[in-house]
This record gives C-alpha cells, structure tokens and sequence, in this order.
C-alpha cells in the first residue's frame, strides 16, 4: 500500500489505457469493440512471451486491471494446467483462472438487468 | 391525359394544402437552438412508458393528433395516413396506425421519409384519391441506438463523422388546393445512388452524393435559380455531409450561398455534444413541421426547397461489408396566396 | 440506381478523405491516460488489500480484478459508465470495469425483449467476441510455447 504503487499503478495502466486509445484514433474503421479484442490477444501474446508477468510484478494494478490482464491469465493458467495435468490440464486452466472474474460479471449482469433500467 | 411531371419533377398544377403541422421532441432537442418552434418539448425519452418504442410510439400518436386538431379536420374525414420510421418492419408507424385507425400506407425512406410522405399525401390529394391525409416521420435517439449501434448504457466514444438520432416527430395534415397557409407545388423523386461508401458511421459523406443528385435534377426540371428559394434545406447530412454536398454541387456547376442549410446542423447547438450533428426520420421532420411551417405560415419565408436524405443500408449490409445506398427527396412549400 | 462506377467512387473517396475529419487523438489521449491510470490506482488499492491479507501476487489479481468488475457493473446499472466512457473513450473500456460494462449494459438494454432471449442470449453481445479471441489466442500462445520451450514445470 506505498504511495509508489499508486503512482506506478496508474502510470502504467494509464500508459495502456492511451495505446489503446491510439490505436483507436489513428487506424481507421476500428471500434472499440475491435481495440478490446486486440488487446486481450496482445496479452495473450506478451504473456507467451514472458513480457505480461514481470510487468504485473512491476505496477501491479497498473497491468493487471487492463483487458491484456485477462488474455495474460488465460495463458497462465492454461500453462499452469499443463504443468500438472497434461492435455486435460492445458484445455480446462484458462477457464479456470479467468472464473471468478467471469462469475462475477455474469452474475451481477443478470442482477443488474433485473434491477436497473437503462436511462439512454 | 397529360403527365405531370417534368424528369423527376412532379408539378402540382393545383397545389394540395398543407393544414397543418405538429412537431413533438425530446429534452435534448427541446435544449437546441429551435427549442421555441416545436409544439411540444418532452421532459424525458421515456415517457413513462415501458420501452423505447412505445414512447416513440406515443410521441406519433400525439403529433399526429395535434397535426389533425390545428387543421381542424376530424377522423372521419380523414383518408390516409402515412408513416415511417427506422425501426425494423416501421413497427413505429404501423402501430401508430393500429390507434390512428384510418387506411394506411408504411412508407421506408429511412431520414428522407418526410418527404416521401409529403410528396405521396400531395398525390393522393392531387389525384382525387382523398381530401385529407395525415402523415408522420419519426425517429427516436435509443430506439435506433440499440438497433443500429450499441447498448445505450455501453461506454463508447462516438467517431467524430458519427451523427446522433433526434427524438423528434414531425406531422403534418395535407389537404385541398387553396385551403390553408402552405401549398406543395413540387416534389423531385429521388434515384437511389451509391458512390461506395461504406462507413455506417459516416452516413453523411455517404448520402451527400443522392443530396447533390436529387438538388441538380430539381433545377434542371424547373428550371429555376436557386433565388427562386428562401432556403434551401438538406435533411440531415450534418457537419461532415454538408459541405462534401456543396463541393459536388460547385463541380457541377451549381454555387449555392447562404441559403442552403441543413437541418441536422440545426438541431443542436456545439455544447450538446451531438458529434457531428443530427440524423433520424425526425429530424428533418420536427424541423420542417416546427420551423420551416411556422416560418412559412408567418410570411418569414415564402417558399423553401427541402430536400430530405436518407442512407438505405441495414445492420446486416453494413456488417456483410456492402456499400450505402441512399436517397434523398426533395419538395417544395411556399406560402399560399 | 446510380451506382458509381470505380473512378467516380474513387474520386469521391478521396474527397471524402479530403473533408474529413481527424479525431482530437490529443485530447482522446489524455483523457483515456487519466481515467484508465486513476481506474487501475483504484485497483491498486483492492490489490493492495488482498496482498496485505498475505496472497502472493498472482492469487491477489485474482480478487482484485473481480472487484473491479463488480463496481463496473454497479455503475453500469447507476446509468454512470456511459458518461465515462463517452469522454474518457478506452480509459474506460480498456480497463476490466469496460469488460464489466460491455456485460451488464446489454444485459439491461435487452431486459424488455425477456430474461431468455433478452437478457440470456444477449449478454455476450459485446464481451462474446473477446472471450472467444481471448480463449483462442491464449490456447495457440500456450501450445507454442510449450512446443518451444518444453513441457512448463520442466
């Protein structure tokens, strides 16, 4: 809880936030929903790479908050999986590690649209 | 029998009347520069309804409603209605028509829809086929968000050549020659034209082509001068469309000055954040039946040349990469007598 | 119709390009920085909390990342995000509160059309896309490591 992290923590998460918002502005004919897709498999690739982990050790938040984060964990988990199942292991640990995240969302989607009413 | 009509150019050697008109919109065009000329200005896009769609829905009805009570023309005298929206199937208009209750023509026009209807209320008038015809074009910023774009809640920017859907109705009542403050004397029937746009995002630089098309063809038929007009609208090709129009025009060897406008450039003012202007079978509606008719029934203006736009793609064309059609009407009003 | 032919499309591209706009990419920039950088110093902090509970890093993501989701979808559902995301363009979309709200904002958009067909079905609307390339991505990123790397754990 340094006051560090925060910074770092926000510089380096508000470094991606901009790249993406770059890639946005300046390649024509993208939307957002494109960016996203792009830089979840970005993730996925930096972290087959070994890139997407030091950078998590280094800012914390500041990368693991970003949608690169969740390409980031499916490879890991699916690597992980591997290590200590095989096949099976490398099949079933992406799902595994992005599941709460997924719950989490599903749920309190469905929660959502039962209690709040789009205001345009 | 002789044809009335001169190229695309229908003339109306006795032009049918326009009654009356009724323009009803929502809170942000109610906050715009033309706030004073509407009928009504809704407080919110909901209307206590229970959807989207059945606001707009109501918004029609009510228009429609007052359009008829200031031409004074009750339901039994009254022929037709026409209508038209964005949603798919018109669902709009149709279920207006459900409640509206007199025979019905759904008319797709997507954002040229106004003038579709006006130059097709004046036919039937013209031709003998009816003494009264309503009519209504509608468009409504949430119902055509979710259809066309994103959810209305998901967090986006809009790219800067997107324009933002008015939730505006215009009607109108039109009637007999020499009844009435307004008359329609002519109407140019658009061609669909496609220059290969294909930014459903970008719907101006996409329909300014049929805009320029449609203006040339109206001026080679009447062989008037642009003077001939206090104003001479585009529907909604916004801040983006407009001046590739005037650029399409001057090459071909039309100058048009002042006078020509455009009515999703009006709508709203630079604090309202609407990108690049205002679109929607709405907005040149709500501002020819607030504006321009109160403008005309005043004697400000004595005759305006509007010519509505519109892009003919779908969310399936556009996805499957095909290029936008599009299609723009032009009618003139002038003031009676 | 009068469909234009090639160099008429062409020509007219090219004026199109010319009249064109360009996006503030400045502005766009700084503001995607500040909101994206101040909605991962707020993860941080959840982070922070996990880690001070004595998770090592890698399982304190984990938590701290769904917190994140959840006040997304919350200030979907308050009618809140959309503003956001309308200024701060990926600053807010790029972070896990955007995946949370390209969740939750179709979710309740479509809640009129039924629980089933609405709700159910359009749900992944926008987030499908990224689960599915994600997924994919991820799975042909491991299998080429491990084919390059040997076997993980080795």
């Amino acid at each position: 809880m340094s006051p560090a992290s925060f910074v770092i923590a926000f510089l380096v998460g508000g470094a991606i936030c901009l790249l993406a918002q770059l890639t946005l502005d300046l390649a024509r004919n993208l939307t957002a929903a494109h960016v996203m897709v792009l830089f979840v498999v970005l993730g996925a690739v930096a972290s087959g790479l070994g890139l997407y982990e030091p950078l998590v050790e280094f800012s914390g938040a500041g990368a693991a908050i970003p949608l690169p984060a969740f390409g980031h964990a499916l490879v890991q988990g699916m690597l992980k999986g591997a290590a200590q199942q095989g096949a099976g292991g490398l099949l079933s640990g992406g799902l595994t590690a992005a599941a709460m995240g997924l719950t989490v969302a599903i749920v309190i989607g469905l929660l959502m649209a039962l209690v709040a009413r789009p205001q345009g | 029998m002789t044809v009335k009509k001169n190229g695309q150019t229908l003339v109306f050697s006795n032009p049918p009347a326009v009654l009356a008109t009724a323009a009803v919109v929502g809170p942000k065009e109610g906050e715009g520069p033309l706030s004073g000329w509407f009928d009504v200005v809704k407080p919110d896009r909901l209307l206590g309804m229970k959807s989207w769609e059945r606001a707009e829905c109501k918004m029609v009805e009510e228009a429609v409603t007052l359009a008829l009570g200031k031409a004074k023309v009750a339901h039994k005298d009254l022929d037709f209605y026409l209508g038209g929206d964005l949603l798919h199937q018109i669902i709009t208009s149709s279920f207006a028509a459900r409640s509206i209750d007199v025979p019905f023509f759904g008319l797709y026009g997507a954002c040229a829809t106004i003038a579709e209807a006006l130059c097709l209320a004046a036919v039937l008038v013209d031709g003998g086929f009816a003494t009264h015809v309503a009519l209504a074009s509608s468009s409504h910023h949430d119902t055509a968000e979710r259809q066309f774009r994103f959810p209305t809640e998901f967090g986006v920017q809009r790219p800067v050549t997107a324009q933002y859907t008015v939730t505006a109705v215009g009607a109108a009542v039109v009637g007999p020659p020499g009844k009435g403050k307004m008359q329609i004397t002519h109407a140019t029937v658009g061609r669909v034209v496609d220059y290969g746009q294909k930014d459903p995002m970008d719907l101006g630089a996409a329909m300014a082509p049929a805009a320029a098309d449609t203006i040339l063809a109206h001026f080679q038929d009447t062989g008037r001068a642009p003077e001939s007009y206090d104003l001479i609208l585009t529907g909604d090709l916004a801040s983006v469309g407009h001046p590739l129009c005037v650029e399409l025009l001057r090459r071909a060897g039309l100058v048009l000055d002042g006078r020509f406008v455009d009515c999703g450039m009006m709508l709203y003012d630079e604090t309202q954040e609407t990108v690049a202007g205002g679109s929607g079978c709405g907005c040149s509606a709500s501002v020819f039946a607030g504006y321009l008719a109160r403008n005309l029934e005043q004697g400000k203006f004595r005759r305006i040349l509007l010519v509505a736009t519109g892009a003919l793609h779908s969310t399936t064309s556009a996805q499957q990469g095909e290029s936008i059609p599009c299609i723009a009407h032009a009618i003139v009003v002038e003031r009676s007598g | 119709m009068v469909e234009a032919t090639r160099e008429q499309a062409e020509d007219y591209r090219r004026l199109v390009t010319r009249f064109g706009r360009r996006p503030a990419i400045l502005r766009n920039a700084v503001w995607a920085f500040l909101v994206g950088g101040t909605i991962c110093a707020v993860g941080q902090f959840f982070l922070g909390l996990f880690l001070l509970r004595g998770m090592p890093l890698k399982e304190a993501t984990v938590p701290a990342a769904s917190t994140m989701i959840a006040i997304g979808a919350i200030l979907t559902g308050l009618g809140v995000y959309d503003k956001l995301g309308r200024r701060a363009g990926m600053g807010a979309a790029l972070p896990i509160t955007g995946f949370a709200n390209a969740i939750v904002a179709p979710a309740m958009e479509f809640r009129r059309e039924g629980l089933l067909l609405g709700v159910g079905a359009r749900l992944f609307q926008i987030a499908g896309p990224v689960i599915v390339y994600a997924l994919a991505a991820a799975l042909l990123v491991a299998v080429v490591r491990i084919l390059v790397a040997g076997p993980p754990g080795s």
